[in-house]
């Protein structure tokens, strides 16, 4: 046996100190996120239920619930998703199937990244002077939606391009000898074996265009909107509409004496939607992975 | 006529241009929001910008009826302030967490922590800004005795744990990067992990690890609705953390629905936003080249 010295000792000492840090730092990164997410449950308890969802706020939005807000929320994800997805997936295609390693894909490729890190109140300007005025659509659910979906586009490209890079190179080639043209491939192959990798993609954008507020602050999102309760079909394409996470920015901050729970229980809301769509984009990527047959 | 073989000629062209076009949407997105901001923006940009007042006076006066006066460097120190203290918290406490993923759990506890850390880059915005106001606020006033926990320690605090996934996220990317024949290498030379994360991996990954800091500091700087709820928004260059400050993204959402289209006042907000975004652009090309430098380093196309 080799015997310890106090050299190696020290060693191994600084070793459990640092792993021991590290972990700490992990759990001081985690802890928070249990913490609120629980402290925020417990103080929206009273008012939460699916009452509180379905019903539309009452008394200057001091009592009351949140459809209008949700449904405007789905109205204007949905929407963006629709312009999004098409483009987002066309691109993915040209920049994994067509495009060849020169200056235009490294310039396509760091538009993508940077169009990432634009920040949500620029692209609100940017709704506001190409879609408000400039088209003149005005502050609509089109126009939010627009704009949700030019920010909201990397996350799909970067998916979808992930999810078509994963299809094997062998099975373009099988493709090809057989005498079908590139876009019959990608249509007959690649698209079909990638098709529930993109799902996951569709997911995450669904997600992050649900929680945004900047970019719809100005575009077409409104503090109050009264519609009909349980209206599905109440908001027209070019009205404005309530947003959830818009609504959760005016009650706890521009309406004075709004009961506690009434802000925290929208919270609560957002934030499980958001969640959830999130755990479903996770589940679906961990269900692709433990089936992957290449 | 046209034969079945001319129509998918034809078609299959079709197809591919709207591909190309599509292909290339993300530049025209970029121009576009360039363009359209400044648009909005230029028509004070070039009559009345003063640019030294601009950047250099800390009196930001946009609705004053005798003298307006438009100077951000009170509203940039906001910026600063915030962005310095999520910064002093996400950067350790993000690489900490990403080598602790990266090279000390393996299996299920590592899938569960970067699911962990993803559900913290899903909070929206406003749902932390929401927290720093409710939740923060009381706890700040609190904690250090001062009459508003709306302050830059406020926002700093949230900031952090919104740049914390980015950090976490492509820091461990980096790491792992690195070639295992390094770290193979490392442990027959009878080291301990810790000795070759602090000798081998961080300096084989510093520039990825670089362009992580760099990509939260992205985050932090153009975050609105966070800042908008948690800093309490006034205009004066901070002494302390405990003082309340605004930043460059909270002024334009906060302002903007007030300001009339076309006046002065809206047109400097718009000025402000191509400021904004072309710091960004500048932190987004920056980190993009470093992370092009890595792969040019380890022999990738």
């Amino acid at each position: 046996m080799f015997e310890e010295t106090p050299h190696i000792r020290q060693k191994l000492r600084v070793e459990t100190t640092a792993k021991s840090l590290f972990l700490l730092m992990t759990v001081f990164i985690i802890i928070p996120l249990v913490l609120i997410v629980t402290y925020m449950i417990y103080k929206a308890s009273p008012v939460l239920s699916l009452d509180f969802l379905l019903s539309k706020p009452i008394r200057g939005m001091r009592d009351g619930g949140i459809w209008p807000a949700f449904l405007g929320t789905l109205y204007l994800v949905l929407m963006s998703l629709c312009i999004a997805a098409p483009v987002g997936v066309m691109a993915a295609i040209y920049l994994n199937e067509y495009a060849k390693d020169n200056w235009l894909t490294r310039t396509v490729n760091l538009a993508v990244i940077n169009l990432a890190g634009v920040p949500s109140i620029v692209h609100a300007l940017f709704g506001l002077g190409a879609f408000v005025i400039f088209a003149g659509i005005g502050r609509s659910i089109l126009a939010a939606a627009l704009t949700l979906a030019v920010m909201t586009l990397p996350v799909i490209i970067t998916s979808t391009k992930e999810s078509l890079a994963a299809v094997p190179m062998s099975f373009r080639e099988a493709c090809w000898n057989v005498g079908a043209t590139r876009w019959q491939t990608i249509r007959g192959i690649v698209l079909p074996n990638s098709v529930s990798g993109m799902l996951t993609g569709f997911i995450l954008e669904v997600s992050r265009a649900a929680g945004e507020t900047a970019p719809i602050m100005f575009t077409g999102a409104v503090f109050y909107k009264a519609i009909q309760e349980g209206d599905l079909f109440a908001y027209g394409l070019l009205d404005q509409c309530m947003a959830l996470s818009m609504h959760l920015f005016t009650i706890s901050t521009q309406v004075p004496d709004v009961p506690e729970a009434l802000p925290y229980a929208t919270a609560v809301v957002l934030l499980s939607t958001v969640l959830a769509v999130n755990a479903l984009s996770i589940g679906l990527r961990v269900y692709i992975r433990s089936r992957k047959k290449w | 006529m046209i034969t079945r073989k001319q129509w998918t000629t034809i078609s299959e062209f079709l197809i591919e241009t709207t591909i190309r076009i599509c292909g290339i949407s993300a530049i025209i997105f970029v121009f576009g929001i360039f363009f359209f901001v400044f648009r909005e923006g230029a028509g004070f940009l070039f009559s009345k910008w003063e640019p030294l007042k601009f950047f250099f006076s800390t009196e930001w006066y946009p609705t004053s009826v005798s003298n307006k006066r438009y100077g951000i460097l009170a509203i940039i120190a906001g910026t600063a302030s915030v962005t310095v203290i999520a910064m002093t918290i996400a950067v350790p406490f993000g690489l900490g967490a990403a080598i602790f993923i990266s090279e000390f759990c393996t299996g299920k506890l590592k899938e569960f922590l970067k699911i962990l850390i993803e559900f913290l880059a899903a909070i929206p915005s406003v749902v932390w800004g929401f927290i720093g106001l409710m939740v923060m606020n009381p706890l700040i006033i609190d904690l250090f005795r001062v009459p508003i926990g709306l302050t830059a320690l406020n926002g700093g605090i949230i900031l952090s744990l919104m740049a914390i996934p980015i950090i976490v996220s492509i820091s461990e990317d980096a790491l792992k990067a690195v070639p295992d024949s390094y770290r193979e290498a490392a442990i027959a030379l009878g080291i301990t992990k810790w000795q070759m994360v602090y000798r081998v991996l961080m300096p084989a990954a510093k520039n990825g690890l670089l362009a992580a800091v760099l990509l939260g500091v992205g985050r932090a700087v153009g975050e609105t609705m966070a800042v908008l709820l948690a800093t309490g928004h006034a205009v004066q260059i901070p002494g302390s953390p405990l003082d309340s400050v605004r930043t460059l993204t909270a002024t334009i959402a906060a302002e903007l629905g007030e300001a009339p289209v076309g006046s002065d006042h809206y047109q400097v907000l718009f000025v402000i936003g191509i400021f904004l975004f072309t710091i960004t652009f500048v932190i987004n090309l920056t980190a993009y080249l470093i992370v092009k430098g890595i792969r040019v380093q380890h022999g990738e196309s």
